[in-house]
């Protein structure tokens, strides 16, 4: 299946599958440690494997900007929600709500759902050895044909800013 | 001999425009009530013009129908049987073959009817039917009726309801115009009633004093029970009579003439026509006053004298005998007269003539044993009648109502003018007979004739009666009869004593007394004893229930004060005309139809003298004297009707006499029966109906006639004896024999009373309906009738209401309210999801999302 | 490579965030897994530029990935305020909407 495919490079196989199984290990403690810290720390992790993925995947500029903003900005923003809100330090036994059984069925039917659609669409599709697209184009493109959403984003990134103050402010 | 069905012979009979027209007669005179009614009072003779012009119009015509009928019986007869030109008039009589046998045919009546009723195939109608009997009742009506109201133009006169008298009496004379020419039952009752309800008017004309209106009452009552049988009696004959009639006769069960076609065919079975002659027999004895049902006719004196003498003397009282009379076919059948046995009739005919003319024995009121008397005579007409003496039962009403009318207008002159209006024999008359010498002749010649005195017109009529009795085999009748004719001397020559003879005493003596005067004869205990005044009016009011004798006795001791209004003080506001104050005789107007009537009382007779008819008197006249009997009498013969034809009597056939099977006689004597006696002996041959039987006539021997005679005078004698000694001798072993001897009294109590039957009816079978019948019927009105309403309201009630619980509230509503309780738990039951838990809400939305997702691929991957 | 591998794996971790969205009480927690989501739609993104060649999916993981900075500031702006004003940050007690 996996490995068994002809003109396979093993080399970025066996890479991708050791950052797979590290972030899915990491995700998965995500959601069922008990200590919010850990949490935190395990979605560093993840989002880190995430990065790596990107690299492997001939999208370094992409990978950066995950780097840069999601483990830089955003943990850090997580991080400073934890200590505001006065997480307990170390495990604590109620992060879990009364009804999260419910969540298994949802996650393994949506996950059957979704690994019956892919594989019933891309089998044995293969991706070839590809020269990762030079940052130029990428500017090129959000700079012409994606000025407007480029722009929006800035709103609302300002919006979000702005907001964020607004609702955080003692008053 | 000629054969049966060859050749067709029409009987022509003559009409003629009086006998179509007959029906004005009954009309003119209701135009006239009605022109009284609306401008009687403003007329100058306020309203009496309107009344005799009517009633001299209806004489005229009558006059002009009897005279056409005349003509035509003559031109039936052998002798006349040239067509007199005229029409024919439905079934035709046959014609018997020239065999030397006198031909006495049917002579059709002519019938003018127009239809009242038409429904599914019943019609009959209102109309005219003129045959002997109608023409010579209609004649005899019309001319009392007018000789009665010339009488009232004095008489009533200032009257407070003068107009009203005349209205009155010229719509009863209508009424029983309509009746005596009906052709059909229904305008028989109509007329029958239309006399009801005047008599009723007229009884109680000075209503102001109760007595006269409880006399209507007990008058119009007393006659209603009788009515039932009537009605029952046209009912049970309707149906029975009905399929011959239609079938055979083209006609309806409620003609005249096909009920006693059906009669004498033999197709009515002898218990329906038993029934249906009890029944209408018992309408007869009301109306006619018979025993039981007599006791009206007494109280009805309380009326006017015009009116007891043109209602209750002459005319409306032969209504039931005119009924017998005219359905005689039905009584010939149901009494079985034919084969001589004692019919009802006879037996109710018998008992009235005896326990009328006891009672006439104790009248101190000159109307009341005018009225008794009355009363017997009708006895005497249903007797004849209910032995077969048709004919003569039939001329003594002829011949009554004139001598009848004659002694009441006699009365009635004499309260006028003798006894200050007063009718007591006893206080207020006597020695009349010089003041008012035209009123006296005028009453004994009435008197002769009633006592049946050759020549006068009672011995032609009421002893030919008494003959046929004996003749047609009834021996006890007839000495019953013979017996009646006694009394009937003995009680008038009483009466006539009394006001007549003797001394004058109280007005008669021109003695003016306004609270009444006393009795002249009474001893002094009379007063003492219980007087059939004081009984008339405590049980004619309804008073309490009878005290004893003794009692009553005791609160009689104020006087005589209840006596006195036997004078029925007819005088309403007049007090004009008493210039002087002694008996005198009438004006004219009263006493001229008095005359008139009694030169009828003595020629009437002669209308026909059956005696001298025969050799029983030695003048053989022949048979044509009987000029009732002629023109009268309905023929016997049987009628061919062709059934064949859409309308009976299309085709004539000749009956051919010997082939027709002859009935054994009865043995009736000689010479008055034919050699054939059908109709009533036998069924009629296919194809011919009978309209009358065959009764048979007596022969009048001497011997007979000489026994009623010496019967007559022997009443007479002993009268005329009695009354000297007892009332001008004063002998003294009669005087005050009623008190000494017990039986003496006890019989004349028993008379006074009236045998005690005004008590019975009054206290026993009112007294009945009125407490305990009526209690009874309104108990069950009330809980069984009214409880079955409520039970069903209570029933509707009680269902509206579980319907209401159970199925308004309990389904419609429970549905309606599980449909809202449907939508509420499931909104309740979903409300959990609506925990305001965000995780909650992330669940839902992942796992609807995965649902669609999965409905999605598979839609798109199958 | 084949390409279900980056798929499969964008999947998973879908899978897990959206099990830590039922699962998980705490308001930060919660968040985390939507970034956990988020980041597993920009792999399928990236996977989808890498395999068709077209550099538009790079481009728009990019722009995801401001969105989401932008996002969690404002997420955490108003979990800091809930934490204010009930001194808890369990979802469970937050139910004011329950109907």
């Amino acid at each position: 299946m996996l490995l068994a495919a002809n003109d396979v490079n093993v080399a970025m196989n066996i890479g991708f599958g050791i950052i797979a199984t590290v972030m899915i290990f990491a995700a998965f403690s995500v959601v069922t440690t008990k200590n919010v810290v850990h949490a935190a720390l395990y979605l560093v992790l993840v989002l880190a494997g995430v990065a790596a993925q990107y690299i492997l995947a001939a999208a370094e500029f992409v990978a950066v900007s995950q780097v840069m903003v999601y483990i830089g900005a955003v943990m850090v923003l997580f991080l400073f929600g934890i200590m505001l809100t006065r997480a307990q330090i170390g495990a604590e036994d109620g992060l879990n709500n009364s009804g999260w059984q419910l969540g298994i069925p949802v996650g393994v039917i949506l996950f059957g759902l979704l690994a019956y659609v892919i594989i019933d669409a891309y089998e044995d599709d293969v991706i070839g050895e590809r020269q990762p697209f030079p940052t130029e184009e990428l500017s090129d493109q959000i700079l012409s044909p994606f000025l407007v959403p480029f722009l929006a984003v800035s709103f609302v990134l300002l919006a979000a800013a702005i907001g964020a103050i607004v609702l955080a402010r003692k008053d | 001999m000629l054969a049966v069905e060859e050749t067709h012979t029409a009987l022509e009979l003559s009409s003629g425009w009086f006998m179509e027209n007959a029906w004005l007669i009954a009309l003119i005179p209701a135009i006239g009530f009605a022109l009284i009614i609306g401008f009687g009072k403003k007329m100058p003779f306020k309203g009496a013009e309107f009344g005799l012009s009517s009633m001299a119009a209806s004489l005229v015509i009558a006059t002009g129908a009897g005279i056409q009928w005349i003509q035509r019986t003559d031109s039936a007869s052998p002798g006349g049987e040239e067509a007199l030109g005229g029409l024919f008039t439905g079934v035709r009589g046959a014609v018997r073959a020239a065999e030397g046998a006198e031909a006495a045919p049917y002579i059709e009546p002519v019938v003018t009817q127009w239809v009242w009723w038409q429904n599914s195939g019943l019609e009959f109608g209102l109309g005219s039917h003129i045959d002997g009997l109608s023409v010579l009742l209609l004649w005899l009506v019309a001319f009392i009726s007018l000789l009665v109201q010339i009488f009232s133009l004095d008489y009533v006169r200032g009257d407070r309801r003068y107009t009203h008298f005349f209205a009155a009496l010229t719509l009863f004379s209508s009424g029983m115009l309509v009746m005596v020419m009906s052709s059909n039952m229904v305008q028989l009752i109509l007329g029958w009633e239309i006399m009801g309800l005047c008599s009723f008017m007229l009884i109680g004309h000075w209503w102001e004093d109760a007595y006269n209106s409880h006399s209507a009452l007990k008058a119009f009552f007393t006659v209603r029970v009788g009515d039932v049988g009537l009605l029952i009696g046209t009912a049970i004959l309707y149906f029975g009579a009905n399929d011959f009639a239609v079938n055979t006769l083209d006609s309806n069960g409620f003609d005249i003439r096909a009920i006693g076609a059906w009669a004498l065919s033999g197709e009515g079975s002898s218990w329906t026509l038993l029934m249906a002659s009890i029944a209408l027999f018992i309408a007869c004895i009301g109306k006619s006053g018979q025993f039981p049902l007599h006791t009206w006719l007494p109280d009805a004196m309380a009326g006017p004298t015009p009116v007891s003498s043109l209602l209750h003397s002459s005319t409306m009282v032969v209504a039931g005998v005119f009924l017998v009379a005219r359905i005689y076919p039905v009584f010939w059948e149901g009494f079985n007269i034919a084969s001589g046995g004692l019919s009802f009739i006879a037996v109710i005919g018998g008992i009235t003539i005896v326990i009328a003319a006891l009672l006439a024995f104790v009248q101190d009121d000159i109307k009341k044993v005018l009225a008794y008397s009355t009363v017997s005579q009708l006895g005497y007409m249903m007797l004849g009648l209910g032995t077969g003496a048709w004919l003569p039962a039939v001329f003594h009403v002829f011949t009554h109502a004139f001598f009848k009318c004659c002694l009441f207008l006699c009365a009635g002159s004499i309260s006028h003018s003798g006894s200050h209006h007063s009718f007591d024999m006893k206080k207020d008359m006597g020695g009349l007979r010089k003041k008012m010498p035209i009123t006296f002749w005028a009453w004994i010649v009435s008197t002769l004739a009633l006592t049946g005195v050759i020549p006068f017109a009672g011995f032609w009529s009421k002893d030919e009666i008494i003959d046929n009795v004996g003749a047609n085999g009834y021996t006890v009748l007839f000495w019953v009869g013979l017996g009646g004719a006694a009394l009937t001397a003995m009680y008038m020559t009483r009466a006539t004593y009394l006001t007549f003879f003797g001394e004058a005493r109280g007005a008669a003596a021109g003695i003016h007394h306004d609270d009444g005067g006393h009795d002249e004869y009474a001893t002094e205990h009379r007063e003492t004893l219980i007087t059939a005044a004081t009984i008339d009016r405590e049980l004619v009011m309804a008073g309490p229930a009878p005290q004893s004798l003794g009692a009553a006795a005791a609160t009689h001791e104020s006087g005589d004060r209840g006596d006195h209004r036997d004078d029925h003080d007819d005088h309403g506001d007049d007090h004009g005309d008493h210039g002087d104050h002694g008996p005198h005789e009438s004006g004219k107007l009263i006493v001229v139809p008095i005359v008139i009537l009694a030169f009828l009382a003595l020629t009437a007779g002669f209308a026909n003298p059956t005696p001298l008819a025969g050799d029983a008197l030695g003048a053989n006249l022949g048979e044509g004297v009987e000029l009732i009997k002629t023109y009268v009498e309905p023929r016997y013969e049987p009628v061919f009707v062709d059934e064949t034809a859409g309308h009976a009597g299309e085709s004539v056939q000749l009956i051919d006499a010997s082939t027709l099977p002859a009935v054994e006689d009865d043995g009736g004597e000689g010479k008055s029966d034919d050699g054939k006696a059908k109709c009533g002996r036998g069924t009629p041959e296919p194809g011919t109906v009978c309209y009358f039987p065959n009764v048979k006539h007596a022969v009048p021997e001497l011997g007979k006639i000489l026994l009623s005679l010496a019967v007559v005078a022997i009443g007479y004698a002993a009268a005329i004896g009695f009354c000297i000694a007892y009332y001008r001798n004063r002998n003294s072993r009669l005087v005050g024999l009623t008190e000494r001897s017990r039986i003496a009294r006890g019989g004349y109590l028993f008379l006074k009373n009236k045998y005690y039957l005004d008590a019975l009816y009054q206290n026993v079978f009112v007294f009945f309906v009125s407490r305990p019948l009526a209690k009874a019927t309104y108990w069950f009105n009330q809980n069984v009738i009214d409880g079955a309403v409520n039970g069903v309201g209570a029933g509707g009630k009680a269902t509206g209401n579980w319907v209401y619980k159970y199925i308004d509230q309990g389904l419609v509503d429970g549905a309606v309210n599980a449909s809202g309780k449907a939508a509420s738990e499931t909104g309740h039951g979903l409300q959990p999801m609506q925990s305001g838990k965000v995780n909650q809400y992330g669940a839902l939305l992942f796992g609807a999302a995965t649902v669609g997702a999965i409905v999605l691929v598979i839609l798109n991957v199958s | 490579m084949l390409a279900v591998n980056f798929l499969l794996l964008a999947a998973v971790l879908f899978c897990i965030g959206v099990f830590g969205v039922i699962a998980r009480r705490n308001a930060v927690l919660v968040l985390m897994s939507i970034e956990l989501i988020l980041n597993a739609v920009n792999l399928n993104l990236v996977a989808f530029a890498l395999m068709n060649n077209n550099i538009e999916g790079q481009v728009f993981a990019l722009f995801v990935i401001a969105i989401a900075a932008a996002e969690v500031g404002v997420g955490l702006a108003m979990v800091l305020m809930i934490y204010r004003n009930r001194k808890s940050i369990a979802l469970d007690e937050l139910s004011e909407m329950k109907g």
